[in-house]
């Protein structure tokens, strides 16, 4: 039987969360078990696919291998959270339907917030290089990458353009 | 098309008296005249948003009240009789619910009827490390972990046989692996002959003798297998599983559980991937099942990732010995093959692959001889099955070498001496499969004019090279598994008075696409778009009977079965919207959410309305449509049904690679893929395919390696994806993915596969480019620095012992001044 629960306190895609669990527990348990947060993907549980991960205070994480009270007090955002960013649907998850960039879509949660982190960094267009620098860490399985790879450039161009448009709008 | 159109009209189908005929005839054209306005776009898949926005439920994301998790205790020993288990302790802990054995699944089962090898938990003995032979359930993972360590068995341990060739001399019972096998450790031999191969072999001008292996590779899905069973109060069994076979799983579930069909019910969830490796019952699903009807409670079970490589069924590892003749001119004229399959501990789909090794090489070149002789044994390793390409990708390998090495030999275009051997529509291979389309040369010419080959032949320097390979792969087999006269797909359609349209079809969408491909087609026929389309998939209470994704059949067989139900229901809504207007049913279409008058576009009305007209004629608007192979296919002999199909698609792959001969890594640049797959129905689904069958081959041939260690008891080398290299996004060249389609009367609008077929010819391709840049053959998977370094010292010895000429030495001599 599992040892005595301890308390932690997070914020999870905005929302403050209290939630029981126990101390051995990774974040990607707490937030599969407890929160219903089914979005990130349990492919290996050892750190090397990828499909789990989550971002805590906006940088990207494996969840599988993160202890649940390593997030104690932190900002956890996981794919559910993704749309929140964007009020609505996320330019990423708009250019990954449309390119086809999700088969199976198992390591695509994972993959997106990889990719927000890349593009709220760059916050311009990216290169394919610098996507697959920046996804290396992500398996997928299906694609062969690079239906992927179009779908993150197009998505960074998008969101440049709108940004471009909000500054013009600033002046 | 044509002649089904005929049928379906001549046989009737209820709406349209006999004096209609006619008229019906000349709709029939219009039908076929009229512009797509959803074939062959690109569209959003019907289930991708949810996905991305983590909504989707996979099988290990669903939670029951009450649920229980389900661990199973797995043989540390390669080959050994199990002497005794005791559970007590483990039963007697808290939290611990239930324990079951071999005892409990006496009943063996097999994807395959003819070769029921295999029990849910072994009864007797363990033939591979991994095998598992108790399991339990409690109350959580930490828990049965905990009860799994506490149960004690006694084993006798057995000299396990890791080698096929050794395995294949054991006569004795004690030496014998596999618990039911009758022949020792042949697990299926086949020999086929066609054509007097020695005659054209003795009369070739030119004979090429190799040896190749291939080692085994897996899937790697990353979704890990996954399973949950309930028990309702009427008795039902449900079963939520991770499988691209709810059907088969259905069949074996009522078998190993001595329950009648109609008591269960097998679910398939949104799954994360499969090619291949979930496309049979494994334990677990036995194991959720037997432990629910013990417990009254819901149980699941998830494979750890190393539980998923053990649990394998992938690429069989093959030793192939080629003979291959060519006239001066490079008509092939035979080929003599000779090959041993390493099979693990159980049959698998077996049979199947053995036939496939030898079956499947008769396209896409033509030649008058042919003799294939493959042996598959049984080993105390897991067991291997079908992964992507099936059973073909391994010879296809040896034979597109083969070829390569007769064009330099022959001072003949790699290209060009595929041209010639092409094999054309309407012809028959030597093993007498009948070839319907053929887009192969097609192919040939969008790699060669894409990849600038005739260029860079000439122009690429040491070090670097261009290899080309071509192959080609079934859409579907003619015969199901289970030999039967029902339809091999059939799907069912609804449509309701807001103009949306509800599709049942057992087929499982693995990831390729397949609802999407059904949505299309019902949009196609029926004028709505995507969105108004739900399709509901592989669930045996809700849909009818479809045989799983395996053997790229979909698209093919269910597309078919989708297209005959949706063309009798726009026959329905055409007529009753015809009716209204009082003008002749073949000036209605339907397109853009409406019914259209052809004549006058001006008038229309929206779908709903159009449907609502159609349910005041007819009643509820529902229709079936099943489809069911030609019996024509296939040759007349044992084992000429297997690798029959009704269509076939092609590929031809161009690699361009780098070789660093001071390191032996090869680095691959760009693949160029053309793919006929007769036609695209939604095109990026379909270069996504290609791209992705690209892709696996890529990684086979550089870096995946699937094995086990005979000096470490036959412990997996690495079971886990660190260790098991897939590539990632940085290893992984660019894909540069072609479609080109000549259309098959046999296919739905002309479509063959798309799915499996682009795999194939990517390793030889690599193979053949690395020829180019180094002139090193390599015969040995992967191509990892350590072999090619190997390799390319042999050679420097060779060249010094002035054996072979140095390669591209014009160029080594122009760097060497420099
Ligand atoms: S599940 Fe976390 S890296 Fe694979
Ligand atoms: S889409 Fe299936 S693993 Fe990436």
């Amino acid at each position: 039987m599992s040892p005595a629960a301890i308390m932690l306190s997070m914020t999870v895609n905005g929302e403050p969360v209290q939630v029981a669990a126990p101390p051995h527990w990774t974040l990607l348990e707490v937030l599969r078990y407890r929160l219903d947060l089914i979005g990130s993907k349990q492919g290996c549980d050892k750190g090397d696919c990828g499909a789990c991960t989550v971002q805590i205070d906006g940088v990207p994480q494996l969840a599988c291998l993160t202890l649940a009270i390593h997030a104690e007090g932190r900002a956890v955002t996981t794919v559910e959270g993704l749309g929140l960013l964007a009020g609505g649907v996320h330019p990423l998850q708009d250019a990954f339907d449309r390119h086809t960039a999700a088969q199976c879509g198992f390591c695509t949660p994972g993959i997106l917030l990889s990719a927000e982190a890349l593009l709220r960094k760059r916050g311009r267009e990216v290169s394919r290089a610098e996507v697959c620098e920046a996804l290396a860490g992500n398996l997928c399985r299906c694609t062969g990458y690079t239906k992927i790879i179009d779908a993150v450039v197009d998505a960074s161009r998008v969101m440049a353009g709108a940004n471009t448009q909000e500054a013009g709008r600033g002046e | 098309m044509a002649s089904d159109d005929a049928e379906r009209e001549a046989t009737g189908d209820g709406i349209g008296e006999a004096s209609a005929a006619v008229g019906d005839e000349a709709s029939e054209q219009a039908e076929r005249d009229r512009v797509a306005w959803q074939l062959g776009k690109s569209h959003r898949k019907v289930d991708a948003m949810e996905r991305m926005r983590g909504v989707t439920r996979y099988t290990d994301d669903l939670k029951l009240p009450g649920m229980l998790h389900a661990k199973i205790l797995r043989s540390p020993h390669a080959h050994a009789r199990i002497k005794s288990i005791d559970s007590s302790a483990a039963l007697a802990m808290p939290g611990v619910f239930a324990v079951v054995t071999g005892q409990d699944f006496k009943i063996p089962y097999g994807i395959i009827p003819w070769t029921p090898d295999e029990n849910a938990l072994a009864v007797d003995k363990v033939c591979h490390v991994g095998d598992g032979l108790a399991a339990l359930a409690a109350v959580d993972e930490d828990t049965a972990n905990a009860a799994l360590r506490a149960i004690k068995v006694e084993y006798d341990v057995l000299k396990p046989y890791f080698d096929p060739e050794e395995a294949l001399k054991v006569r004795d019972r004690e030496g014998t692996i596999n618990p039911y096998s009758r022949k020792g450790n042949v697990s299926k031999h086949v020999l086929l002959e066609f054509g007097d191969i020695e005659a054209e072999l003795a009369r070739a001008d030119l004979v090429i003798e190799g040896e190749y292996f291939f080692e085994g590779t897996t899937h790697g899905a990353i979704e890990p297998h996954c399973a949950l069973a309930h028990v309702d109060g009427g008795g039902v069994l449900t079963v939520w599983s991770a499988t691209q076979v709810s059907h088969y799983l259905h069949r074996e579930l009522a078998k190993v559980l001595e329950l009648p069909a109609h008591k269960i019910r097998v679910i398939q969830p949104p799954l994360g991937g499969a090619f291949g490796g979930k496309s049979e019952p494994f334990d677990l699903e036995f194991v959720v099942a037997k432990l629910a009807m013990k417990t009254g409670r819901p149980v699941k079970l998830l494979y750890t990732r190393e539980e998923v490589f053990y649990a394998h069924r992938g690429r069989h590892p093959m030793k192939m010995r080629h003979r291959t003749g060519f006239t001066r001119d490079g008509g092939l004229l035979g080929v003599d093959a000779r090959t041993i399959l390493d099979g693990g501990a159980y049959s698998s789909f077996g049979l199947v692959t053995t036939y496939y090794s030898g079956q499947l090489m008769c396209s896409p070149y033509i030649f008058p001889a042919y003799r294939f002789d493959s042996t598959r044994a049984y080993t105390n390793k897991p067991a291997c099955g079908p992964k992507r390409g099936h059973g073909s990708v391994q010879p296809r390998f040896a034979m597109e070498i083969q070829l390569d090495k007769a064009s330099v030999a022959l001072g003949l275009d790699p290209i060009e001496l595929r041209r010639r051997n092409a094999i054309k529509a309407g012809e028959k291979t030597v093993n007498e499969f009948q070839v319907g389309s053929s887009g192969f040369l097609e192919c040939l010419e969008k790699v060669e004019r894409s990849s600038g080959w005739v260029a860079k032949r000439r122009e690429l320097p040491y070090g670097r090279g261009i290899g080309i390979a071509g192959s080609t792969y079934i859409s579907g087999t003619n015969y199901p598994i289970y030999p039967n006269e029902m339809p091999q797909a059939a799907v069912q359609i609804c449509l309701d008075r807001s103009g949306r349209a509800r599709v049942f079809s057992g087929a499982n969408d693995i990831g390729q696409g397949s609802n999407t491909m059904l949505a299309v087609i019902v949009s196609e026929e029926l004028g709505i778009p995507l969105e108004d389309i739900r399709v509901l998939s592989a669930d045996t209470d809700l849909c009818p009977v479809d045989l799983g994704a395996y053997s790229s059949r979909i698209t093919l067989m269910v597309g078919n079965a989708c297209l005959d139900a949706a063309q009798r229901l726009r026959r329905k809504v055409c007529e009753s919207v015809a009716k209204r207007w009082g003008v002749s049913r073949k000036r209605v279409t339907l397109a853009g959410r409406m019914a259209i008058d052809r004549e006058d576009p001006a008038r229309h009305v929206d779908s709903a309305q159009a449907f609502q007209w159609a349910e005041a004629d007819h009643g509820l608007l529902g229709e079936t449509g099943s489809y069911n192979t030609p019996k024509d296919r296939h040759g007349e002999y044992r084992g000429g049904t297997i690798g029959a199909s009704p269509a076939y698609s092609f590929t031809a792959h161009v690699a361009e690679v780098e070789v660093d001969a001071e390191t032996g890594l090869v680095e691959v640049k760009t693949i160029w893929i053309a793919h006929d797959c007769g036609k695209a129905l939604s095109r990026k689904i379909v270069e996504g395919q290609i791209e992705g069958s690209t892709y696996m081959g890529f990684g086979e041939a550089l870096m995946e390696r699937h094995a086990v260690d005979p000096a470490h008891r036959g412990v997996h080398v690495g079971p886990s994806f660190l260790d098991y290299r897939m590539p990632t996004f940085l290893d992984t060249p660019d894909l540069e993915a072609m479609i080109v389609e000549a259309p098959d009367a046999n296919g739905p609008y002309g479509a063959k596969e798309a799915g499996e077929g682009p795999l194939h010819s990517s390793i030889p391709a690599i193979a053949n480019a690395i020829y180019d840049a180094v002139g090193i053959r390599l015969d040995r998977l992967p191509f990892s620095p350590q072999t090619v370094l190997a390799a390319l010292r042999q050679r420097e010895e060779r060249e010094r012992a002035g054996q072979l000429a140095p390669h591209k030495p014009a160029d080594r001599e122009s760097r060497r001044s420099a």
